[in-house]
């Protein structure tokens, strides 16, 4: 029964990751139709600032949770006026430029901090046990807070007139700037706001990863398969695809051990991508958010 | 009226739905080999959609298509093309950054060898006076220039059955009077179905036309019968002043 | 005429090529030769992808995948069989065996350029994971242990008759340029083919090459596959020119690396793709030496730079102005002409109307070719 309990909280915990390192990449995606190849190096970017500012001596929740999420959510406003605003529409162009910048902060941040990890911070909060298992508690706030979140987007979505509009944008661009929106600003914000989510998601698994130049790589792979298998809609996407995959990976990881895990994880996407070209929400489930 | 021949093509109930619109509403539809068939309609009648409905761009949501008793409903658009189909979109399709000679050349070269696609071609530049601008990229031409270029296409292929959505549009008048003069040649020997909402251009070539009005079939007749019907007058030509 | 012209100029840089190969190991030292060899190496991979994505249109930003898997599978298979001539032929296959598989997925299921860009690049990431967890005597193939991050020492070739007589690296250079050179012509006399401009057709207009009843979906698998096989066929020479093969061939740099090779020499072109992976390769060799500026950096900005400022790349935009200044010239000659024929001619009355006709003439420079576009 406790092991039972354990594993399950670990599968939870790995549907929670995937949701959380996707939960950026899929706003900016599926408001935008526009995919960030920097997203990796944006959730690097939260990882960063919350190593720098813990060592230099910030309260560490402070740190993960105020200060990441706005350093990342400045960047990504910047990089919206500056680089993507000239290139929407021009989708080829656009993952170019992206996969160009994500380069430009490896390049960046390895000059500056160096290639190797920079000062870790450890988990906090200890351990919880159940029964003859424990189990960290930082990994379970991190469940908790990736469940948050989740609501807090659709809080957003559906009761702010920034919501309205996005969602708008969502089923018809044309439609939205033809009503007068501006999407241009739209824009600006929700990639401010999708870069603001990824900073926060780097941050909050640094303590758990470390942080290095090129961790990026690490997640983007995970973060496009679960967003490119979960479709268009931001949260239904999101979670179905998270769950999907991250329970496969659990699962299949308990039996057989990580790397057959993750094989599993990509026959699944592959398999589910042949079915529904375009994503669980693109061919269940259109019109959720 | 040519309805001694067989039926070439026919829909049964088709319809196609986007959201809650029906823009082909349970259509059946009947085409005779050797026939010239006009298909008009106000914007929005779906004769477009229709006709996409007929080349496998678009899967229907309802209803059934059948060419030469095969079914095609939920074929792709290379095999309705497969079966010696021609068929021209509305929206010039053209590789704009080929020659005109190659955008012909890969239609003839499909079904044919290599030696006779090339005289094939030479046939077509000729046949469509392209021979000119042979070898300027088509993106470079004009509109109406383009519009041949693709009746050149679909031509070239030596179909039985063509499909062409308005292959007018955008041409001036002499090139219309010559693309209604390809079309009556191109009828000699093949069926052909052409959407067109240009009433000068349907008097020049039509024996049957097909008025669509709200995603079904109004009627059915020759162009001086809808002439002079006061419904079609009233959903069409009223709509044009 | 055209075409003919485009042969002359194929058949004219492999001879360059060839006289390379003959000429470079007598004047150039040994360290050059081995580092050249390498470079040849990600010239053909570049190569792969100017014809997948160059010429198919196929956004593949995982080109690297099936050069990963080729010197893999190049690896792997010598060990096990003792010799190389099978292996070469092994890797080429499992490389287009692989492309078959994605391909298959990808395109029966009409993903988007878009879509496609993503799942390519997340399929080399996801190899990459995967390999770089493979250290230790569980993960093997037959007598191959597969080495986790520290990669696989790759036999060299040996002769096709004797496995015993070994190539020296001056001997695997001949290859590697021989090899790029058939690949070259191969693929060059592949976008002249039937197949090649249907694949050229398909990347101007997917919908009209499927009226003219084409199956696009089997067209792009089909270049892919053989895309798939060049760049095999170059994780064969990459692994023969380091002597080792590690997860790094998946990883996101030389995906990148891959994608501005090609941006930057120019889509359309095969020569182009090549030489932007000889330059980015002696570029990236200078900056590795000194460490004030950091590889990612450059190539970031080079990407950068390049979609936002020279987006056809370099060879397609010298092309470009080539042919810009050959119209001009033209133009020009032809109204010296006139003015010269007008002169002799003495027809005063036309000089007014010839003059003022004459500026508007030589105005831009595409203008004299649009055999009368009135747009």
């Amino acid at each position: 029964m406790d092991l039972v309990a354990a594993v399950g909280l670990q599968i939870l915990y790995g549907i929670a990751n995937l949701a959380l390192i996707s939960l950026g990449l899929a706003i900016i995606f599926g408001m935008m139709r526009v995919i960030n190849l920097a997203h990796g190096e944006f959730l690097m970017l939260g990882g960063y600032t919350v190593v720098i500012a813990a060592n230099a001596g910030v309260n560490l929740w402070v740190a993960m949770l105020i200060l990441a999420p706005l350093v990342v959510g400045v960047i990504g406003v910047v990089v919206e006026r500056l680089l993507i605003r000239w290139l929407y529409g021009r989708m080829i162009d656009t993952l170019l430029a992206t996969w160009g910048l994500s380069l430009l902060f490896i390049g960046i941040v390895t000059s500056i901090f160096g290639a190797s990890t920079a000062t870790t911070i450890s988990p906090p909060l200890g351990v919880v046990s159940i029964g003859e298992y424990t189990s960290s508690a930082y990994e379970l706030l991190l469940i908790g807070i990736t469940v948050a979140l989740g609501i807090a987007v659709f809080l957003v979505l559906k009761m702010t007139s920034l919501g309205l509009v996005a969602r708008g944008t969502m089923q018809n661009a044309e439609m939205a700037s033809a009503l007068g929106v501006s999407t241009s600003r739209v824009y600006m914000i929700t990639f401010g706001i999708g870069a603001a989510i990824s900073g926060l998601a780097g941050g909050l698994l640094a303590p758990v990863t470390g942080v290095l130049p090129t961790i990026g790589a690490v997640y983007i792979a995970k973060a496009f398969i679960t967003v490119i298998s979960g479709g268009a809609a931001i949260l239904a996407g999101t979670a179905s695809a998270s769950v999907l995959l991250g329970g496969v990976n659990g699962i299949a990881a308990f039996l057989t051990g990580p790397t057959i895990g993750e094989v599993a994880l990509l026959v699944t996407a592959i398999v589910l991508l042949r079915l529904m070209p375009r994503g669980i929400t693109g061919g269940l489930f259109r019109k959720s958010l | 009226m040519r309805q001694g021949g067989e039926v070439v093509l026919e829909t049964r109930g088709l319809s196609m739905h986007f959201g809650g619109v029906r823009a082909v509403d349970r259509v059946d539809f009947a085409l005779y080999e050797h026939e010239l068939r006009c298909l008009i309609g106000p914007n929005g009648a779906g004769k477009s959609t229709f006709f996409k409905c007929l080349t496998g761009q678009l899967r229907p949501s309802a209803g059934s298509v059948v060419i030469r008793d095969l079914h095609v409903t939920d074929r792709e658009p290379f095999e309705v093309a497969a079966l010696g189909v021609g068929i021209k979109t509305q929206v010039p399709n053209v590789f704009e950054g080929l020659a005109v000679e190659e955008n012909i050349w890969l239609s003839a070269r499909r079904w044919h060898p290599p030696a006779r696609s090339r005289s094939l071609t030479a046939e077509t530049l000729e046949r469509l006076q392209l021979g000119d601008i042979r070898s300027s990229p088509v993106g470079r031409l004009a509109h109406g220039q383009r519009q041949w270029v693709e009746l050149g296409m679909v031509v070239a292929a030596e179909p039985w059955l063509v499909l062409l959505d308005e292959p007018a549009a955008g041409m001036t008048h002499e090139e219309t009077v010559r693309t209604a003069e390809l079309i009556r040649e191109i009828n000699r020997t093949a069926t052909l179905i052409v959407v067109e909402h240009d009433m000068q251009f349907i008097r020049m070539i039509s024996h049957l036309v097909t008025v669509f009005h709200e995603g079904r079939i109004l009627m059915e007749d020759t162009m001086e019968a809808i002439s002079a019907d006061p419904r079609a007058r009233e959903v069409y030509l009223g709509h044009r002043g | 005429m055209i075409l003919a012209r485009d042969v002359r100029g194929t058949l004219a840089i492999a001879a360059v090529g060839v006289l390379f190969m003959l000429i470079a190991p007598s004047v150039l030292e040994l360290f050059t030769i081995i580092n050249l060899t390498t470079a040849i190496a990600l010239a053909v991979l570049a190569l792969s992808l100017a014809l997948v994505w160059g010429y198919g249109g196929i956004l593949c930003f995982g080109q690297n995948a099936f050069f990963g898997i080729g010197a893999y599978a190049y690896t792997i298979a010598a060990i096990n069989f003792g010799g190389s001539s099978w292996a070469i032929l092994v890797a080429i296959l499992v490389a287009v065996a692989f492309a078959v598989v994605i391909g298959y997925v990808m395109f029966y299921g009409r993903v988007s350029d878009v879509y496609l860009a993503v799942i390519t690049l997340t399929v080399s990431l996801i190899l990459y994971s995967l390999i770089r967890r493979t250290s230790g005597p569980d993960y093997k193939i037959g007598k191959s242990l597969l080495g986790g991050f520290n990669g696989i020492t790759s036999p060299p070739i040996n002769l096709p008759w004797d496995p015993s007589f070994v190539l020296f690296p001056e001997h695997v250079f001949y290859v590697a340029m021989g090899a790029l050179v058939v690949a070259y012509l191969f693929t060059s006399w592949l976008t002249r083919t039937h197949f090649g401009r249907v694949c050229v057709s398909i990347r101007e207009n997917e919908l009209r090459a499927e009226l003219l009843g084409y199956d696009v979906r089997l067209y792009k698998l089909g270049i892919f596959a053989v895309g798939a096989g060049v760049a095999g066929l170059a994780g064969v020479l990459f692994c023969n020119g380091v002597g080792r093969v590690t997860p790094d061939v998946f990883n996101l740099y030389n995906a990148a690396l891959t994608i501005i090779w090609v941006i930057v020499g120019g889509r359309g072109t095969l020569i182009g793709p090549i030489l932007g992976a000889f330059g980015l390769f002696y570029l990236t060799s200078a900056l590795g030496t000194q460490s004030t500026v950091n590889n990612n950096l450059v190539l970031g900005i080079i990407l950068v730079v390049f979609v936002l400022g020279v987006p056809k790349g370099v060879i397609p935009t010298l092309a470009g102005w080539m042919a810009a200044r050959r119209t001009r010239r033209a133009l020009r000659a032809r109204e010296r002409r006139m003015r010269l024929r007008r002169a002799r001619g003495g027809g005063g009355r036309n000089d007014g109307a010839g003059a003022g006709a004459g500026p508007g003439g030589g105005g831009p420079a595409g203008a004299g070719r649009g055999a009368g576009a009135p747009e």
